[in-house]
């Protein structure tokens, strides 16, 4: 009985982080819209984008390999794992220890290269071209994240996601000037993962500007219903990082009763969406950049990254 | 376990090198015949087993609290006898070594019969395995470095097997000049130390109390002598010219398992014989930059080159910048005498060294099969071969996502050691060491960031889209030996990601060993996830996530089955409405890595693009030209040759003298001499 009580959370976790991923989408989309005058797509169009997707034939082409119809439930897999392990309305899930936040960076890397693969497998151009850029924004990212991680991890003493949300919680954190650094740097690396304005454009299908969309086009029917599903969820990971890392506010704690998960689960969609809100706030203010300045705006949050993480070892030493 | 009984399986160890030894000298008396190849590698693969099996039982028995014990052979040079015995340390290794050896060597039995001349190789193979076994059981350093040697003339034996290719003979070259380097280093530092102990039993130099100054000196050329060998930065000019060069499953064994007996002879250098007491602090940090530096060189370089095996070689030299980056944080948190961790760090370059041998061996395995299949070597020449070559697919793809450092498999654990490792480090007292391995902590994760997209591009290039030429496009699968034995190293590298506990428990024995301290055995967390320090409550758990993942997958897969159409088309790809036939127009190699190039290339390799665009108008096509060099090798080797070369030139002269010069030289050299010891005294 308490092992189920223990599951609960971590199930609904699990559900919830998939169930209001098109919302967020739908969020940002309509948010957009509106900024730019348009009347936009209404709130729930994505939930129906999906359902069409799962009544639609899949078409694999004839140059596929067998992996392709392997690589929408991995890329799927890895990220609903990982958006699983980030504590979203509550702390010290059950299966909380199973991986910390360099493990849950490392799992969406996963969902990435089989995303790649995934663009080269046809042997088209369009998705050698999509495949080539990720892989490039990518490893520029993921250190700039990765030194995000070493922030977050020097100030609480650990990289456990659930442990620093408490930590951060808490009365002893106070302004620091390195969280600052990681934050913007967060913000940078999450904009290019999730292939926002001003790094790729979700909504493009011209061709030689596309990153994400050139590597999945080949893909149809109940295999991008996958990875639709699974783009929303990374989006819903990254936005669940920043607030519970940065707006730990209303989060429940381990062990916390029915009333406060309930509060940390309204917390958690309210922050999602104003975090979504903000987002194309920022998308509608900005153009989008040459796929070649992509490396210099990575390099800046690589550098920022690096300079709080500096800043905490030196600043260590004077204590 | 007594200590008899370990010697006699010491005993039995050293009967194992000397069965490999007598192989070697078999292979040319079975001659040309049909089937030699297979007779030599069957004996190998059961040699290697039972030397694996006895090293494990050595290293369980040292664990229970049995003591090393020594053989001590009555043949050897001026010592009189040769000194040969397992400690932790070397049983560990022994086990790493002749188990991934028995894998290659039984993909070897059915690789083998491709190769031409088969006396070029086979004597050399099982001699090359009793180098690398008489290093790891040496206990003197006159059988140290005659092992050492042999490894070294052996393997440079192989790498110039296919000497009718003027590049082989190349590799061939350059690496014997390294070699000649590395081993003249380890002399010097034997020298040193034995110079000190007054003998050169490892007994009487650990015995002896070396000053500060020497142990640093005799650390630094070891690290030489060691990282020349393994591949560090700048060192490692020759390892991607020699180990393509060498049949694919000496390259397998070369890259696999060769570093590893350097990184083991520099665990035993550094740990064991020469303690660099209060200069570990600035060795540790001078060896995570240089452990920095030859990740991200290595796996930039192992970018842009198209060649399957450089590709694979120069991402040896990547992992060997991890394995020493631990190393050196392990050497600073000793210095400073954090205990804790400092067997994190151990831990960290000894787990490297298993998985990378596992996925390195799987994946120069599976390139042999590649040139097998398609007689290529380019990248750009294969394709679509994950249709045509399903196994040796499935162990490429497994071995390509492990060394990307992706969860749930292998590589991803030790380097999330490492990056614990990285974060343990702001507790060092060191204005030093906290500004290196901040930036260097940075430069490792760079390097892992671009191993991923190393290992797509190999993978998504050499084995998706459509067949780039029409050898690719004919290709087969190969034997079942060599397509098993790729699966059983990948398979490998699964169970190390998932249960990493497996190698982590055994490795504890060596660390304690080495450390002299109650080092914190990582594996401690529920359900035996890995905590590596115990003040942070970081976790991973490689089972658990494993197991989240496939069931994920299965439940989205269940649930669309239920809830979605079923229905499946095969139809031409789309590709926005413009396919084209031509397979050339699919992405390339060098195309699909042009991004990151243009990003790191200028400044590293001193990467240039020129494109010639005909005016409007011109029917002429457009070019553009590709270049880039090896940096080291421009500027530091280059020229040291040409020194040498210009000195011989120079020095020719004195071959064509008359007798009464040479007898003036005699005397002049006398003179010299007198007054250089007169002045001395």
């Amino acid at each position: 009985m308490a092992l189920i009580a223990a599951l609960l959370p971590q199930l609904v976790q699990m559900l919830l982080v998939l169930a209001v991923a098109p919302l967020v989408i739908g969020t940002t989309r309509r948010m957009r819209a509106r900024l730019l005058r348009r009347v936009g797509p209404p709130l729930l169009q994505p939930y129906r984008d999906l359902a069409r997707l799962a009544r639609k034939e899949a078409i694999v082409a004839h140059s596929a390999s067998p992996l392709f119809r392997i690589y929408p439930y991995a890329v799927f897999a890895a990220t609903w794992v990982a958006a699983a392990l980030v504590p979203t309305f509550a702390t010290g899930l059950i299966f909380s220890w199973s991986g910390d936040f360099i493990a849950i960076i490392a799992l969406l890397g996963t969902a990435r290269a089989a995303l790649a693969l995934a663009g080269l497998d046809a042997g088209t151009s369009f998705g050698g071209i999509g495949a080539s850029r990720e892989t490039m924004i990518a490893a520029l990212a993921e250190p700039a994240m990765l030194m995000v991680v070493f922030i977050v991890a020097l100030l609480a003493g650990t990289s456990q996601l659930s442990e620093v949300s408490a930590f951060m919680a808490g009365p002893t954190v106070g302004l620091r000037v390195s969280l600052g650094l990681g934050l913007v740097a967060l913000i940078m690396v999450a904009i290019a993962e999730n292939a926002r304005i001003p790094v790729d454009n979700p909504a493009t299908h011209l061709e030689l500007t596309m990153v994400h969309e050139a590597m999945v086009l080949e893909y149809s029917g109940r295999h991008l219903l996958m990875i639709e599903l699974a783009a929303a969820t990374k989006l819903v990971a990254y936005l669940a990082i920043l607030a519970c890392v940065f707006l730990p506010a209303g989060i429940a704690a381990a062990g916390a009763g029915p009333a406060a998960l309930l509060l940390g689960v309204s917390a958690f969609v309210a922050k999602l969406l104003g975090l979504a809100a903000l987002l194309s706030v920022f998308e509608a203010s900005i153009a989008k950049m040459r796929v070649f300045r992509v490396p210099e705006f990575l390099g800046a949050a690589l550098m920022l990254g690096l300079l709080g993480t500096l800043l905490l070892f030196v600043s260590r030493l004077s204590q | 376990m007594p200590a008899a009984g370990v010697q006699a399986l010491n005993g039995l160890a050293a009967g194992g090198v000397g069965a490999l030894l007598a192989l070697g000298l078999l292979a040319p008396a079975l001659g040309e015949r049909r089937g030699a190849h297979r007779v030599i590698y069957l004996a190998c693969v059961l040699v290697s087993a039972a030397l694996a099996g006895l090293a494990f039982t050595t290293l369980a028995a040292i664990g229970a609290g049995a003591p090393a014990a020594v053989v001590a052979l009555p043949v050897g040079l001026p010592l009189g006898q040769t000194l040969l015995g397992w400690d932790a340390l070397g049983a560990a290794f022994a086990i790493l070594v002749n188990g991934v050896t028995a894998v290659v060597s039984a993909y070897a039995i059915g690789y083998g019969s491709h190769e031409e001349e088969q006396q070029r190789v086979l004597p050399f193979y099982p001699a090359f395995l009793a180098g690398m076994n008489l290093v790891l059981l040496a206990n003197d350093a006159f059988s140290f470095l005659v092992g050492w040697e042999f490894m070294s003339l052996t393997s440079w034996a192989l790498v110039v097997s296919r000497h009718r290719d003027a590049g082989n003979r190349h590799a061939g070259m350059v690496y014997l000049a390294m070699a000649f380097g590395g081993t003249l280093s380890l002399l010097m530092f034997f020298g040193l130390l034995a110079g000190h102990a007054g003998g050169y039993g490892f007994d009487q130099i650990r015995a002896a109390a070396l000053p500060a100054s020497t142990g640093a000196a005799a650390l630094l050329l070891a690290l030489a002598g060691t990282g020349s060998k393994a591949g560090l930065f700048p060192l490692h000019a020759w390892l991607p010219l020699a180990h393509p060069a060498a049949p694919s499953h000496v390259s397998a064994l070369m890259s696999g398992v060769m570093t590893k007996v350097a990184v083991y002879a520099f665990i035993r250098f550094a740990f064991d014989l020469a303690d660099p007491g209060a200069a570990g602090d600035w060795l540790g940090g001078l060896l995570v930059m240089l452990g920095a530096a030859t990740a991200v060189y290595g796996v930039l370089a192992a970018l842009i080159e198209t060649d399957i095996k450089r590709v694979l070689a120069y991402s040896t030299i990547e992992n060997i910048g991890l394995v020493f980056g631990a190393l050196g944080l392990t050497l600073a948190f000793q210095s400073k005498g954090f205990a804790a961790a400092a067997g994190l760090g151990l831990t960290t370059a000894l787990l490297h060294s298993v998985n990378h041998a596992a996925m390195k061996s799987a994946l120069f395995m599976g390139a042999g099969s590649l040139i097998v299949a398609t007689g290529e070597r380019s990248l750009d020449r294969y394709g679509g071969l994950a249709r045509r070559m399903p196994r040796t697919t499935a162990a490429m793809l497994v071995g390509a996502l492990a060394i990307a450092a992706l969860p749930p498999l292998n590589g991803f654990v030790s380097e999330w050691l490492l990056f614990q490792a990285v974060l343990a480090s702001p507790t060092l007292p060191d204005w030093f060491l906290r500004l290196v391995v901040p930036a260097c902590g940075a430069a490792f994760a760079l390097a892992a960031a671009v191993a991923a997209a190393v290992f797509v591009r190999l993978f998504g290039i050499g084995f998706l889209g459509r067949a780039r030429s029409a050898s690719a496009a004919q290709a087969t699968e190969v034997d079942a030996f060599a397509s098993t034995a790729a699966l059983v190293a990948a398979a490998a590298c699964i169970v190390l990601g998932a249960w990493p506990a497996l190698a982590i428990g055994p490795l504890q024995i060596v660390v304690a060993a080495l450390l002299d301290a109650d080092v914190i055995n990582p594996v401690s967390g529920p359900w035996q996830s890995l905590v590596p320090l115990p003040t942070s409550a970081s976790s991973y758990n490689g089972l658990v996530i494993l197991v989240f993942l496939a069931a994920s997958a299965t439940c989205a897969a269940l649930a669309l089955r239920l809830l979605a159409s079923g229905a499946l088309r095969r139809a031409p790809a789309w590709d926005c409405g413009f396919p084209d036939p031509d397979p050339a127009t699919q992405y390339t190699a060098a195309s699909f890595a042009q991004p990151l190039k243009r990003v790191f290339g200028p400044a590293l390799f001193r990467a240039r693009e020129q494109v010639t665009m005909p005016p409007p108008g011109d029917g002429q096509a457009a070019t553009i030209e590709v270049e880039w060099h090896d940096l080291p090798w421009r500027y530091l080797y280059r020229p040291m040759a040409q020194g040498v070369l210009y000195l011989a030139d120079r020095l020719n002269v004195l071959q064509f003298l008359t007798i009464r010069r040479y007898l003036l030289m005699v005397f002049a050299a006398l003179v010299t001499l007198l007054v250089v010891v007169a002045a001395w005294h």
